[in-house]
């Protein structure tokens, strides 16, 4: 199906905007994406009409609230797939599903066991794995990539052995743009006994994500890289896995009954939930996930590919102009370097002209340095974004580079 | 001529250029043109570094007066650096110490000077008064 691409920018108010007295064209989506007015209304409403303390009055506006919040659960689960609402547990965002999940694995990683990572992991899913093992002096593998950004699934399986506890991996790289073949690899994890944690931050937006049919044992993803509000997210976990987990935080909502010497804890999800939650940015990442789901996640795929066809094609016809990510299986970001150029002077110029891009290592200083580059420019799509806007893009990145020379 | 005049100058410079493209040409022109710090002080010592881009600094005392050189790997980068040391260098340790460089905001330059743009210049503007700091209480003691 062909998306109405201007109605779909008539939902987002921030388009208007101008930046430097330029028209805002707003290509760095692989750090946040902007918000439609559904959004930012779903969060305006819940507080104009629900705001009240969840799972605890006995008052209607405390039931309405909870209705509402368990219900975004219930369709949260729904959006990716999860067998139980019971898999769902709202963090703030990715960092900290992958943070708790590195607090409460603790026990079960020991001394000489290893965790494989791959090389283009964001430092967050990198330095939660990496203090882990110096914890337990356990080893950090990492499953290299090759010049185009690719893992060779070979290499990895050779890597699996009964000493490696976990596997953790991005869905998709935010400096490379590679799908992960997230299905194949968690399959040979788990002919290996071994579970998989994916961070899920660039695919939740751009791909379809069924942890059903991936099976993993774990996914995280943020709201506001998916069009939702900022400081809440996800971490889908297994029943089974989380059951037997011991919690991350303490405090109320978490627990079942507490002495002064004794307490016992709340079934899952509550277990993982402790003091009051992100109400509003639940109900909030409920409307963005819908309002995906009414564009259709493949029609947004297909047109994401296609802006990416669209501005390769041009980026390459420029002198110069390397890209840093070129699999075969990839999707809408954007990475490049020119000759001798610095990525902050590119950024600072595009600026000046109301493009605004990502400039520098992109939290995966690792990866950089594998390239020998001092970054990269990076230019990352959304549903909003246009042909036109690549074209005004290309134009300015001319401009700036023939300032530069 | 003080920190003060030089900086007026160099914002009666800026009022020259209507458009921003002129500006930034003429940063980059001095970014290209900065005299190059001694290769041998380009060592992880003299480092400053944002996540964005790098600058490396050195500082001297001549005669009571600082000379300082430097470079950066980005080139605007290098230009605005290169504004800063043409105020300050050569200026006495105690009006070092007290310069704030507001000029920047005169000539719309001052986001370059925010601690989010991570490219070394705030982290360059508290080395270059720390060596003032330091070369005032050598000379007091």
């Amino acid at each position: 199906m062909k998306l109405d691409i201007n109605k779909i920018r008539a939902d987002f108010p921030i388009l208007s905007r101008k930046v430097n007295g330029k028209q805002l064209i707003y290509f760095d989506n692989g750090a946040t994406t902007q918000k439609p007015k559904q959004v930012i209304d779903s969060i305006v409403n819940y507080y104009s009409n629900i705001n009240s303390n969840v799972h605890r009055g006995v008052h209607s506006l405390s039931q309405e609230a909870t209705t509402a919040y368990e219900e975004a659960r219930k369709n949260i689960a729904k959006y990716i797939n999860a067998k139980s609402e019971k898999e769902i547990i709202f963090t703030k965002g990715t960092t900290e599903s992958i943070n708790l999940m590195s607090n409460v694995l603790t026990d079960w990683i020991q001394k000489n066991d290893e965790i494989i990572i791959t090389s283009m992991e964001h430092h967050s899913n990198l330095v939660p794995w990496q203090q882990l093992c110096k914890e337990k002096e356990a080893k950090l593998q990492i499953i290299p990539a090759n010049r185009n950004g690719e893992i060779d699934l070979d290499l990895y399986e050779e890597m699996l052995n009964p000493k490696v506890k976990l596997v953790a991996f991005a869905h998709i790289s935010n400096v490379l743009g590679t799908i992960n073949p997230a299905k194949e690899m968690i399959e040979l994890a788990h002919k290996y006994g071994v579970p998989v944690l994916v961070d899920g931050a660039q695919a939740i937006a751009h791909t379809k994500v069924d942890v059903q049919d991936l099976n993993c044992d774990f996914y995280c993803f943020s709201a506001h890289k998916a069009y939702g509000p900022m400081g809440i997210g996800v971490l889908f976990g297994k029943e089974s896995w989380l059951k037997q987990l011991k919690p991350f935080h303490y405090g109320g909502e978490m627990i079942e009954n507490v002495t002064f010497e004794e307490s016992t804890f709340n079934s899952l999800p509550y277990k993982y939930e402790a003091g009051t939650p992100n109400v509003e940015g639940v109900l909030a990442m409920e409307t963005a996930l819908k309002y995906i789901d009414e564009l259709g996640i493949e029609n947004i795929k297909e047109y994401e590919d296609e802006l990416l066809e669209y501005a390769t094609k041009q980026l390459l016809e420029i002198e110069g102009v390397r890209i840093i990510g070129t699999a075969k299986n990839k999707t809408a970001v954007l990475s490049f370097v020119v000759n001798g150029i610095h990525p902050y002077d590119i950024g600072t110029l595009l600026d000046q002209m109301g493009v605004a891009v990502r400039t520098g290592n992109h939290c995966a200083q690792p990866l950089i340095e594998q390239y020998n580059i001092p970054g990269t420019v990076r230019a990352s799509f959304a549903i909003y974004n246009t042909k036109e806007e690549v074209d005004y893009f290309v134009d300015a990145l001319k401009i700036s580079l023939s300032m530069l020379a | 001529m003080s920190i003060k005049e030089k900086e007026d100058a160099l914002v009666g410079e800026f009022e020259l250029f209507d458009e921003w493209m002129d500006k930034y040409s003429y940063i980059i022109e001095l970014g290209k043109e900065m005299p190059m710090i001694d290769t041998k002080f380009k060592d992880p010592q003299h480092i400053i570094s944002g996540c964005q881009s790098r600058v490396w600094l050195h500082a001297e005392l001549v005669d009571g007066k600082i000379n300082f050189t430097a470079d950066s790997d980005a080139v605007i980068t290098k230009g605005i650096v290169s504004l800063l040391l043409r105020v300050v260098s050569g200026e006495e340790p105690k009006d070092i110490a007290n310069t704030d460089f507001a000029f920047l905001e005169q000539i719309g330059l001052q986001d370059h000077l925010s601690p989010t743009r991570a490219n070394g210049l705030v982290s360059m503007v508290k080395q270059i008064k720390l060596y003032a700091r330091a070369f005032l209480l050598k000379s007091m003691s």
